[in-house]
């Protein structure tokens, strides 16, 4: 099986003015199916460059990528947005819903821009079913503004899964939520990825991190370190003893 | 995407900004509307005059003679004793698709009846008359070919005639006198108003042209010939025809008569609206401009406003001409659909003029259409910079914008 991800001496260079900015030089790594990565660093680390080079919203200087095994990086702009409909998911840590448009139809957006016409009950169908996915069909004809940051963020992965994509990429899914509802969020993440999702998020929080599997480490646009998570923790693990130190608080 | 999706995504857009939407579109309805009412009264004007020159007879040439000179002055058109009753003959007999012919002679003189009088126009003409100017007789009957032989002393009137010498009887059998001479009534025109000149058709007596010469005005020659032709088409090569055939009568001596038709005075008749066409073409292409650029500027504006629905669409997969599409068919659903009220506002107000005032106003169909493509035309020139623009935004710049 290829790897999801193939990264080969990747760089990317930005040309602003005069100055040239070497934002990401060099980084080499393999991601695998099924693997549930978190890709941190500092800011200026370059693992927001690396996040728009992964997710071919960008293509690299110099190096090679390959997703699921097919070189992307000279590819030209709308190859690149054909690439993002069929094999990528976007999270994006502020949602970035279509205002005044219905968490179904959100959903049904990657639809519309797939190159084979999918019909409308059809479009109706897999969306409802994504939304099953992350827990909100019952809340499908709810706009944005109707729901909480969770809920959006659910009906944002619900949009990501809806062409099943290879990969899933999340732009600091959390950083927008509070505690509880980012454990919520990565129990989301967890349950996708038991199913065989591949899922790379890019976060600074470390407790975030460990409900991860593996964590890279990014610092001035290199691979810093690239480990296994050890002490793994359990989303629906966590909830229960948070919900259980909420309730001791009221008892006391 | 699909087009009718993509059409009912811009619908929805643009309600969501309606009152924007319509400020933006009343600049094409404005200019798409009063392009259709002016246009709609202009051509209810040229429409009158073209019935009107058509009331002057159908496929009609006519012949005068030439103009006289006498001591220096040179009459007009129609003043020389030139046309004989032999011309109007061998016209009739010899040129191609003339249906029919009829001599005429034209004379003021004072009439009386009833002991009443009136000065009218008194016109020698052949049977063929009334069919030849489309006139049917209301009253009685046109006098035949048998008083024309005859010299009779038979008269058919115009309805003014009859207003002004017999008010309260029926003219027909009774006898009018033309300098002195009784002449009876066998017939009435019907009325036909007044002719592109603004004279009055129905003041006048027609009377056999043998009669008017040798009885009333005591000429050798005729004024005018009138002749019908059987087509529209064959006008041209008649008065072609007629022309070659007096000139080979006149045996190489100067050209002495003029054939018109009645054509060349539509022609004269509709320049005016041509100019008046032109003049409203360019007001016309004017306020799409002013349309379209308003269209262009709130475009530009709202694709600034949605740069981050532009970002997310992309990175879900949106191409460049995805994007393209949808906002150039925002921008033309706004102005097409600005078109259709336009054409509306235009009718309406064409109607409202027309009920008005009593000018007749007509809405051609072929302009209906012209309004309805170039305001399409107009939305897809004007929308499609501010599309392009937003086609080429770099879906990380846009997805970052606040």
């Amino acid at each position: 099986m290829n790897p999801v991800i193939q990264l080969d001496d990747l760089h990317k260079t930005y040309q602003t003015g005069e100055v040239e900015v070497k934002a990401v030089r060099g980084v080499t790594l393999q991601i695998q199916p099924g693997e549930f990565v978190a890709l941190m660093g500092a800011s200026g680390s370059g693992k927001s460059t690396l996040m728009n080079t992964l997710g071919c919203l960008d293509h690299p200087t110099a190096g090679k990528y390959l997703l699921d095994g097919v070189d992307v990086s000279q590819l030209d702009g709308d190859e690149r947005a054909d690439i993002r409909n069929r094999k990528i998911g976007f999270i994006f840590q502020g949602f970035n819903l279509l205002a005044r448009t219905s968490a179904l139809e959100n959903t049904e957006l990657p639809m519309l821009y797939q190159r084979h016409r999918i019909a409308g009950p059809e479009r109706h169908t897999h969306a409802l079913r994504a939304l099953e996915t992350v827990g909100l069909a019952q809340r499908a004809d709810h706009h944005p503004n109707q729901l909480s940051g969770g809920q959006q963020q659910r009906v944002a992965i619900a949009r990501a899964l809806v062409n099943q994509p290879a990969l899933l990429l999340a732009d600091e899914p959390t950083g927008n939520l509070d505690s509880q509802t980012s454990i919520e969020i990565m129990g989301v993440f967890q349950k996708l990825n038991d199913a065989g999702i591949t899922i790379v998020m890019v976060t600074h929080e470390l407790d975030i991190a460990s409900y991860t599997k593996r964590n890279i480490i990014l610092r001035d646009g290199k691979v810093l370190s690239d480990t296994p998570v050890t002490r793994r923790l359990n989303a629906e693990h966590e909830l229960a003893k948070l919900k259980q130190a909420q309730a001791e608080v009221k008892l006391a | 995407m699909r087009l009718l999706a993509t059409i009912r995504l811009a619908i929805r857009a643009l309600r969501r900004n309606k009152m924007r939407s319509v400020l933006t579109m009343l600049g094409i309805i404005i200019g798409v509307g009063s392009v259709i009412a002016a246009v709609s009264i202009t051509t209810g004007a040229t429409k009158q005059v073209e019935d009107r020159v058509s009331a002057l007879g159908q496929n009609v040439v006519t012949v005068f003679s030439g103009s006289f000179t006498s001591g220096g002055a040179r009459g007009g058109w129609g003043g020389a004793p030139t046309l004989t009753i032999e011309d109007a003959q061998a016209i009739k007999a010899e040129v191609a698709n003339v249906v029919a012919v009829s001599p005429e002679v034209r004379d003021r003189n004072q009439v009386l009846a009833n002991g009443l009088n009136w000065n009218t126009m008194i016109l020698g003409e052949g049977p063929d008359y009334p069919q030849i100017r489309s006139w049917s007789v209301g009253d009685g009957a046109m006098f035949t070919d048998a008083d024309v032989r005859g010299v009779s002393k038979v008269a058919v009137v115009g309805k003014t005639i009859v207003d002004q010498l017999f008010p309260s009887e029926d003219p027909v059998g009774q006898t009018i006198r033309i300098r002195d001479i009784p002449f009876k009534i066998v017939g009435v025109l019907a009325p036909k108003g007044f002719n592109l000149f603004g004279q009055d058709q129905d003041d006048t007596v027609v009377i056999p042209y043998t009669s008017h010469m040798r009885r009333v005005s005591k000429r050798t020659f005729v004024n005018s010939i009138l002749v019908q032709c059987s087509t529209a088409d064959a006008i041209t090569r008649v008065q072609q025809d007629i022309t070659d055939l007096l000139l080979q009568r006149r045996r190489g001596k100067e050209q002495d008569f003029t054939v018109r038709t009645q054509l060349e005075v539509a022609q004269a008749m509709t320049a005016t609206s041509k100019t008046m066409s032109v003049l409203l073409g360019a007001i016309a292409s004017v306020s799409l401009i002013v349309g379209g650029i308003g269209i262009m500027n709130i475009m530009l504006v709202s694709v600034t406003e949605r740069t981050r629905e532009i970002g997310i669409r992309m990175a879900v997969g949106a191409r460049a001409g995805d994007i393209l599409v949808q906002f150039l068919v925002e921008a033309v659903t706004l102005s097409a659909i600005g078109g259709l009220f336009g054409i509306c506002l235009g009718m309406a107000t064409a109607h409202i003029v027309a009920s008005s005032t009593g000018w007749p106003t007509l809405t051609p169909v072929s302009w209906i259409v012209i309004a309805a493509f170039s305001s399409a035309i107009v939305g897809i020139i004007s929308g499609f910079y501010p599309a392009w623009k937003a086609s080429q935004l770099d879906p990380i710049e846009a997805l970052r914008y606040e």
